[in-house]
């Protein structure tokens, strides 16, 4: 599957990543080679085959339902790069 | 000094023969001396490891140490290291100092280890050559003109030029397997699940996996015992006793099945590294095991499955990387939408962003069922290649990477001719199982990785057949000249 340059735009933009003019064609080339490389898989039949999400096919193991952890607001926040009374700052969303 | 092994430097420890301080001091010296060469450091923390060798000297004083305490060791710069900075590799993480340590460094500390520094590795632990760091490349110490492998290559690297006893790696599609192959070391991808991931910044959440890496099974059988077992604090972590697995060591390989993947011995390999791990399969059939042939048939498809879950798995983990909390901004962000793009895209390098938006695009709608569904059926279809492998045979063997360690700059510029390099290692991480690189000869003086892939939780196995190779060869014992 080749991809486009409003290919890579949409994907960078659902990604949340600035990608450069200059940089979208290097980008686009790369991007379509790797999925000509995953493309390979579409010979394999796989029907009836179930997805395997892991390893040991493990689910969530679950622990009681109480307070174990202690407040490190402040420590956590002293490596932030902007917070004022324990919240962390960024440009305004809300007009 | 630095030519001892774990297990000598304990019992000189013990025996009095140099203390922790003493021990310390050496490596940090022969860091600044040597380490300019390699860039195999991120952060040498040494008033920290002098402060720690001190504790650990007083504890022995008190009669209160164990095998492992005031031996060195370099955390690789992916585990979460209180108060020290925690770059993983990449500008995103300049100056991320983590307010918590990982397990697998907590650990450590417990076992009286002393921290060296932070080993340099892959942006964020995408790559194979350890040239996409932020921190610069590495250098492969048998010969600086080539790559020591990645994503671990700060740690082989350093175990190589004995600038440290042992390391930490990690391993989500051979990044301590391909680098300790490369480098000429040891290393042991555990089980998923043997080893915490708490703390360990996560690349691929499904593949990740910490592990040891030193100059023999015998040490990381030593170093694996102390970071291995079940932490609470991550949720795939297993509930499963550790073994001693120093115990086990000395069994004889008498009977043991081995079996060789026609597909590994292929297409793609270079015939002088198929050669030299035949020569060490030879070693093997002297020491009593058998040589069965088998087939992985899905072993061709492993490559482009990876490139659908990891990166998916990715896009996923590195969404938390939004400038808001922690790490890199970007400067005068206009609003929240340019302070996320911004942030990530000045922050993260290239191979990363490619990462992710190949991720992106296989979980995104309409693509999903496409690539990321049927990636993880192909992953049942590989893990079950295995299962039905290890109907007949103990472990699996075959070369850990089709060459030897490749020139500085050769792959930079085909991100695929990259990733084909992982052809041998990516299976073992898609279906969980543990894998093990030890050296076996070289090319072109550039060192030689023969593979030992074992079944679920089969640490102790590998170690013992590792270890019994150890005893009858000396590639492990070679060292790189200039780093005397």
């Amino acid at each position: 599957m080749a991809l486009e340059r409003k290919d890579v735009e949409n994907i960078a933009h659902l990604a949340r990543l600035s990608i450069s003019e200059a940089d979208i064609p290097e980008y686009a080339r790369n991007l379509s080679n790797i999925l000509a490389l995953v493309e390979q898989m579409s010979v394999v039949d796989t029907n009836g085959v179930s997805p395997m999400a892991h390893p040991l096919e493990a689910s969530q193991r679950l622990r009681e339902d109480t307070v174990t952890e202690a407040d490190q607001r402040g420590h956590f926040q002293a490596i932030a790069p902007a917070v004022e009374a324990g919240l962390y700052l960024v440009p305004k969303v809300i007009e | 000094m630095h030519n001892k092994s774990l297990t000598e430097l304990s019992t000189g420890l013990i025996a009095g023969q140099f203390s922790s301080e003493e021990l310390t001091r050496h490596f940090l010296d022969r860091i600044d001396r040597l380490d300019g060469q390699l860039n195999s450091f991120i952060t040498v923390t040494a008033e920290q490891a002098l402060t720690q060798a001190r504790q650990a000297d007083t504890r022995r004083n008190r009669g209160e140490a164990g095998p492992l305490t005031g031996i060195p060791l370099v955390q690789k710069d992916i585990f979460c290291t209180n108060g020290v900075r925690t770059s993983c590799g990449s500008k995103m993480l300049y100056n991320f100092i983590a307010p918590y340590d990982a397990t697998v460094v907590a650990r450590c500390n417990d076992a009286g280890m002393v921290m060296l520094g932070k080993a340099n590795m892959d942006e964020f632990a995408m790559g194979s050559s350890n040239e996409t760091s932020f921190y610069g490349p590495v250098k492969n110490p048998w010969d600086t003109a080539a790559v020591p492998g990645g994503s671990s290559g700060g740690s082989a690297a350093a175990v190589a030029a004995r600038l440290t006893p042992a390391a930490t790696g990690t391993d989500t599609g051979g990044s301590i397997r391909q680098p300790a192959a490369l480098c000429g070391i040891s290393g042991i991808k555990p089980t998923y699940g043997r080893v915490s991931r708490y703390g360990m910044i996560a690349f691929a959440s499904s593949l990740d996996q910490a592990g040891p890496m030193a100059r023999s099974a015998e040490d990381c059988a030593l170093l694996l015992g102390a970071m291995a077992g079940f932490d609470p604090r991550d949720s795939t972590s297993v509930e499963r006793e550790v073994p001693d697995y120093r115990a086990t060591l000395g069994n004889g390989l008498k009977g043991l099945k081995i079996g060789l993947p026609k597909e590994y011995f292929g297409a793609g390999l270079d015939p002088a590294v198929g050669q030299a791990v035949q020569a060490a399969i030879d070693e093997y059939r002297k020491l009593g095991a058998e040589v069965v042939d088998i087939s992985l048939p899905n072993t061709g498809l492993a490559v482009p499955t990876y490139y659908v879950v990891a990166p998916a798995e990715c896009s996923s983990n590195l969404s938390r990387m939004d400038g808001v909390r922690f790490g890199y901004r970007c400067e005068n962000p206009k609003d929240l939408e340019d302070l996320y793009k911004r942030s990530r895209g000045e922050g993260f390098g290239a191979e990363v962003k490619r990462r992710i938006m190949i991720g992106t695009y296989a979980l995104s709608a309409g693509y999903y069922d496409a690539y990321y569904l049927k990636a993880q059926q192909m992953r049942h279809l590989i893990s079950d290649d295995f299962r039905r492998a290890f109907e007949q045979v103990d472990v699996i063997m075959g070369p850990t990477s089709p060459t030897v360690a490749f020139n500085a700059g050769e792959k930079t510029d085909d991100p695929v001719a990259m990733y084909l390099a992982d052809v041998y290692t990516i299976a073992a991480n898609l279906a969980g199982l543990p894998g093990m690189s030890i050296p076996a000869g070289f090319v072109n003086n550039r060192p030689v990785g023969l593979q030992i892939i074992g079944n679920y939780f089969d640490e102790a196995r590998l170690l013992n057949v590792a270890h019994q190779y150890q005893l009858a060869t000396d590639w492990h014992q070679r060292m790189p000249h200039g780093f005397e």
